[in-house]
């Protein structure tokens, strides 16, 4: 294929990523490094450095949105991101020195895990919850517009919430990902932050997080600029054509569809990952 | 879901003021989406001059490499972009985009500081440090 023949095909396939992940909610990163990969037979380490760098665009493009609506804490995304960019630069040194085998068994793993948890229903937020004498000290608890009017919530298990989202951090640098399926298990179900709040700030976190391995791969010589290019556009206008109509379109199918897609992935990297031919 | 409410808790002198944090996360936000604006306007700028060089080349991800020095550290990109090279000028917009949240890290210290809130001033600098361990400890910058 030519340059021109691989950008156009590359940024249509970033801009459909972008669209779904920005519809469903589930993040277009996840499919982006598999797709660029099983696809079109892209190493896994140019199509991580291309990823990451997408992961940024998006977080910080649809930052703006989020924030006009007042649900995203920036005392509790501020004080996690301690723990994701630690995580980060570590997922990103791991990233050089692990074999590309099983980077792909873990990114297989991080993709099944994804499409259990997208069929799986949301928990109802647990309202009322005590204030916990930790999350107090730090000024995590907030409060945020509801229907009924300013609704207040209390952050529970702060230090598992901190322990997990390094973990999550440590992924986001290791595969070049947003990290949403472990965002979910530290800040909905551990630390039982109300689902709006969690979601945007979690978005605000993901471009910061993504920027402390950046660093890490633009200078080891993971983000090739012709490949870059049409990723990080594509992803961007995808997720910002989005957001735009999602106003409340009907995402249940789309879901479904998207959950499919990346179980197909999930199972692609594994069988990839196993038989060394990645 | 239990239906009683909780009494309202007495107001908490530590608690921050919403409408201050509220100011300050606008202007982040709008801060963040001029970053990238500004970064895929170069990218997209980078592309043209690209692509109008390169078309009919063939593309070849296959097997890694690794980017030349030219590509993966700050100074080369500059020179690279002062050349006139068009993927010079698409690492310049990347490394705009990694600079965006930086940025916003930074202006969030100068937030905290403002609203006197010495621990998240300290936690924000903790973050700020780490970020730009990355870019210049990694060899970025040499």
């Amino acid at each position: 294929m030519t340059v021109l023949g691989f950008t156009a095909v590359v940024a249509i396939v970033s801009f459909a990523a972008g669209l779904l992940g920005s519809l469903t909610g589930l993040g277009g990163g996840v499919v982006l490094v598999p797709l660029l990969t099983i696809l079109f037979h892209v190493d896994i380490r140019y199509a991580i450095g291309a990823s990451l760098v997408s992961v940024i665009a998006t977080s910080s493009g649809a930052a703006a949105a989020y924030v006009k609506e007042g649900f995203s804490n920036i005392r509790i995304g501020m004080f996690l991101e301690i723990a994701t960019t630690f995580g980060a630069l570590l997922g990103a040194f791991l990233a050089t020195r692990i074999p590309t085998s099983a980077l792909a068994i873990i990114f297989g793993g991080v993709l099944l895990y994804s499409a259990y948890l997208s069929r799986k229903p949301r928990p109802l937020d647990q309202r009322n919850l005590p204030p916990d004498p930790l999350a107090t000290k730090l000024r995590l608890n907030g409060s945020f517009p509801d229907l009924e009017g300013k609704r207040d919530y209390n952050v529970q298990h702060v230090p598992t919430g901190f322990t997990l989202m390094f973990g999550a951090g440590a992924l986001s640098g290791l595969l070049g990902i947003g990290s949403g399926a472990v965002k979910v298990l530290a800040m909905d179900q551990a630390m039982r932050i109300p689902f709006k709040v969690s979601t945007t700030t979690s978005n605000f976190m993901i471009g910061v997080t993504a920027a402390a391995s950046a660093g890490v791969y633009l200078s080891r010589g993971y983000v090739d600029p012709g490949l870059a290019m049409p990723v990080m556009l594509g992803v961007l206008g995808g997720s910002l054509v989005g957001t735009r109509i999602l106003v409340k379109a009907e995402t249940k199918s789309l879901r479904l569809v998207f959950s499919v897609v990346i179980l197909v992935l999930g199972l692609q990297m594994l069988y990839k990952g196993f038989w060394g031919k990645i | 879901m239990s239906p009683l409410r909780v009494p309202a808790r007495p107001p908490d002198p530590f608690q921050p003021q919403p409408w201050r944090d509220r100011r300050l996360e606008l202007i982040l936000g709008n801060l963040l989406r001029a970053g990238v604006l500004l970064s895929a306007a170069v990218v997209l700028a980078g592309a043209c001059v690209y692509l109008a060089r390169h078309a009919h080349e063939p593309a070849n991800y296959r097997v890694f490499r690794g980017e030349p020095t030219d590509f993966r550290t700050i100074p080369g990109v500059i020179q690279s972009v002062m050349h006139g090279r068009g993927r010079g000028l698409i690492q310049l917009g990347l490394l705009l985009l990694i600079a965006t949240p930086i940025a916003r890290v930074s202006f969030s210290v100068v937030g905290f500081v403002i609203e006197r809130d010495r621990l998240y001033v300290v936690f924000t600098l903790i973050v700020l440090a780490v970020l730009l361990f990355s870019l210049l400890g990694s060899g970025l910058g040499v």
